[in-house]
């Protein structure tokens, strides 16, 4: 029905051209916004859905900087139900500059890949990695951004540790360019054995333990089965599935979800009011025409429909031009913020979600002017 | 102008004004919109504004931070307690009775849950010399006591203890091995300290396995010019290898990245919606026009001059954006102001505690821009009234 009733609903819009094109850019723009806030939600907190499900990280209880003895890892390995583990380490890297801060970790690289099988790359440079000790594997951005190409040597200096010969620069050799399904890539991964050999603290000692285990379902007893070998001991440990982790340190950043939802909120709020009072300035000038409409032989639920349709078409048209113009500004943004946030574009969800909140607007724009017309008595309107 | 123009603008404006409850639904839908833009941009504004008080709050420039060459924060930097003091030796600090005015410090980082999700945050857990309380101006006990040198206890600082739970005045806490009391409750000013669990240096330093070392040493000199003194001392002395801040720098480098960050986020969603306010603004204005062509035209006629009438389309807008600009900031202030909250610093890896801060240079941001919100939603419609030809206006139905 509505395919037929398009011509109509159309040459009521372009009626008053001025009109509805700010109304539609008004639309556009809050859900243009609405994009933004989602990618914005989506950079700041991570995603816990991206974590994988089968694996865990074990930490030192009192808080992830302090460090865990090395033997933790082949321990964590003989309780039943892990399938494999790794350790890492957090480097603190920078690359010539302060604020070039680099996410580093010296990991054991013959396990790595068993725990992080997301992270891929050509044979041979995985084997050039695997075997050379001062070796080290880069992500796709962090490549971009300093112009490296693979076989450099890269000075990363430590914030943290020191060598024993006083310096605190490790001297690394890229050995190849890693993609990984979960939006890591800027990471720098290389080995624990070169970095712990030479620095001064906390030797044989590692910072975390990243493990996976054999059934998803069995992971909460499992943690607390590796946290209980710990307990009570000097240094005691907490195993949290990867995904709690992560959701651990979004909400470290405070009630970031509320305060962009909150904003939001404001905007579609503002967003209603402008298209149910244009709806309605429309609506009054076409009493008369409605009650034609009537006095033809249009139901009252067909001229109310006809109402509902003409907000809807607004609102989901501006919807998908704002959601489109989103999509692109965050492609563009993303290469110039990746430094801040690795992790830039638009959740998959926000298209649906988009699509209701644009179905919503347009029915409660439209709601009062349908009460009118569904209302209306011919004769009234015919007078007017 | 002369004087008979300005009579005119005075009278259709007045009456444009007095008129303005006629189209009262299109001119409050616009008034929202405003007061909607100017609250949002406040309410962020706000935030990078309560974030950088506290680090500002904290900075004395009298009294500077030595950390280990290469390090750019505490948790990087290491001292050794003789390194310690070769430092307070330097002759740039001042001196009380009891010697040079340092503290030689390191903190940790502890997990605390928070007490809006009940999740683990990171707090920071300080070691503190004996003098470090005289090295933080605004510092005073707000509840019970401060630590005993020599034993497990702690004192929380306000912002600490209202945003983390169990930290409250005789709590016991468990990390590791140990086993904490908290004595104390303190306050410095609304600066940093006030995100911080403090405890006695030595003591942390055995229940952490630090040996004897620190990370940092602050040290009041005894005056801000004596720095560049303090520095040449310590930078040639061969014993040392060391990196020296007044507090005042040290904070600002740590908060510079988060603060920048929120308010480019916080202009640029500002800026967005209050392009949808313009539109929103345009459409009323446009419809105030359409509405009152013939009106218009009729003034023309009788001789009222084009300015006059642009003026008054202007005064309209503006009087909507000042309207909803006053509304915007008033709501802004009242739910915002003073609002408690805690953000973690990713410069220390540890959380700060802040406030919003609802100041009146924030205020005076949002009402301009209400202002200039106004202005453009004006233009174009006063433009084309005034551009109107008498005749089809005449006509108009």
């Amino acid at each position: 029905m509505i395919t037929r009733y398009l011509p109509l609903l159309w040459a009521n819009l372009m009626r008053k051209r001025l009109r509805t094109s700010l109304t539609l850019a008004s639309i556009v723009i809050a859900f243009l916004l609405f994009g933004l806030l989602q990618a914005l939600r989506l950079a700041l907190t991570g995603t816990p859905e991206l974590a994988g499900v089968d694996r865990l990280i074990t930490i030192h209880k009192v808080s992830i900087i302090q460090s865990l003895p090395r033997s933790y890892l082949t321990r964590i390995r003989g309780v039943d139900g892990v399938k494999v583990a790794t350790s890492l380490d957090w480097f603190g890297g920078i690359y010539q500059d302060d604020r070039n801060q680099i996410g580093s970790f010296p990991v054991e690289v013959e396990t790595f890949f068993d725990v992080y099988p997301e992270y891929q790359l050509p044979p041979e440079q995985r084997a050039a990695w695997e075997s050379d000790r001062t070796a080290a594997i880069v992500g796709q951005a962090l490549m971009e951004r300093f112009g490296w190409q693979v076989g450099d040597v890269i000075p990363l200096r430590s914030n943290i540790w020191r060598k024993q010969d006083g310096g605190n620069v490790w001297d690394l050799r890229i050995a190849g360019v890693y993609s990984a399904e979960n939006g890591d890539n800027s990471g720098l991964y290389f080995h624990y054995d070169y970095f712990n050999e030479s620095r001064t603290a906390d030797r044989d000692r590692i910072g975390w333990v990243a493990l996976r285990v054999e059934d998803p379902d069995r992971a909460a007893q499992i943690a607390a089965r590796i946290d209980e070998m710990f307990a009570n001991s000097s240094t005691e440990t907490k195993t949290t599935t990867e995904k709690a982790f992560v959701q651990g340190f979004a909400n470290q950043l405070g009630n970031i979800g509320a305060l962009l939802t909150a904003i939001a909120a404001a905007v579609f709020f503002t967003m209603l009011l402008v298209t149910a009072n244009t709806m309605g300035q429309s609506i009054r000038e076409r009493i008369s025409e409605i009650g034609v409409m009537k006095t033809l032989g249009f139901s009252a639920f067909n001229v109310t429909s006809l109402v509902l349709a003409e907000a809807m078409l607004v609102t989901l048209l501006g919807a998908a031009i704002g959601l489109t113009l989103a999509s692109l500004a965050v492609n563009a943004l993303a290469q110039a913020v990746q430094q801040y946030f690795p992790l830039l574009g638009l959740p998959n969800s926000t298209y649906a979600l988009g699509a209701a909140l644009a179905i919503g607007l347009g029915a409660a724009a439209a709601a009062l002017p349908c009460a009118q017309a569904w209302r209306l008595k011919i004769v009234e309107a015919l007078r007017k | 102008m002369s004087g008979n123009a300005l009579a005119q603008i005075a009278a259709i404006t007045s009456m444009n004004v007095r008129n303005m409850s006629a189209r009262a639904t299109s001119s409050i839908v616009a008034l929202v919109g405003v007061a909607g833009v100017v609250t949002v941009l406040t309410g962020v504004l706000s935030i990078a504004e309560g974030f950088r008080t506290v680090l500002a709050q904290s900075g004395a420039e009298d009294v500077a931070i030595v950390l280990r060459s290469g390090a750019t924060e505490e948790m990087g930097s290491s001292f050794s307690n003789e390194q310690t003091r070769i430092i307070a030796d330097a002759p740039q600090i001042a001196r009380d009775d009891a010697g040079p005015i340092v503290s030689p410090e390191l903190y940790v980082v502890v997990d605390v849950p928070l007490k809006s999700t009940g999740t683990p945050a990171n707090v920071p857990m300080r070691g503190v010399g004996p003098q470090a309380m005289q090295l933080r101006e605004g510092f005073r006990m707000i509840e019970g006591r401060p630590f005993t040198p020599g034993k497990f206890e702690v004192m929380v600082g306000r912002g600490a203890a209202a945003q983390f739970a169990g930290l409250g005045l005789g709590s016991r806490l468990r990390w590791g091995s140990t086993e904490w009391i908290v004595t104390g409750i303190f306050g410095d000013r609304g600066g940093v300290a006030e995100s911080e669990i403090w405890t006695d240096a030595v003591v942390l330093q055995g229940a952490y396995n630090r040996g004897n070392t620190y990370q940092s040493v602050r040290a009041k000199l005894i005056s801000p010019d004596a720095l560049r003194g303090f520095k040449d001392a310590l930078t040639t002395d061969p014993r040392l290898s060391v990196r020296i801040f007044t507090e005042k720098e040290y904070y600002e480098e740590l908060s510079r990245s988060l603060v920048t960050l929120i308010r480019t986020i916080g202009t640029a969603i500002a800026l967005l919606m209050g392009l949808g306010a313009v539109f929103a603004a345009l459409n009323t204005m446009y419809s105030a026009v359409a509405a009152r062509t013939r009106e218009i035209a009729t003034l023309r006629a009788l001789g009222f001059g084009p300015a006059p009438v642009v003026i008054s389309v202007l005064a309209e807008a503006l009087l909507i954006g000042l309207i909803g600009g006053c509304i915007g900031m008033a709501v802004a202030y009242l739910a915002f102001d003073g609002l408690r909250t805690s953000t973690i610093n990713f410069a220390t890896f540890s959380q700060v505690t802040f406030a919003f801060a609802v100041t009146p240079e924030v205020l005076a941001q949002g009402l301009i821009y209400a202002l200039a919100l106004g202005l453009i939603g004006g233009l174009l419609p006063s433009v084309r009234a005034a551009r109107l030809p008498i005749t089809a206006g005449l006509r108009e139905l």
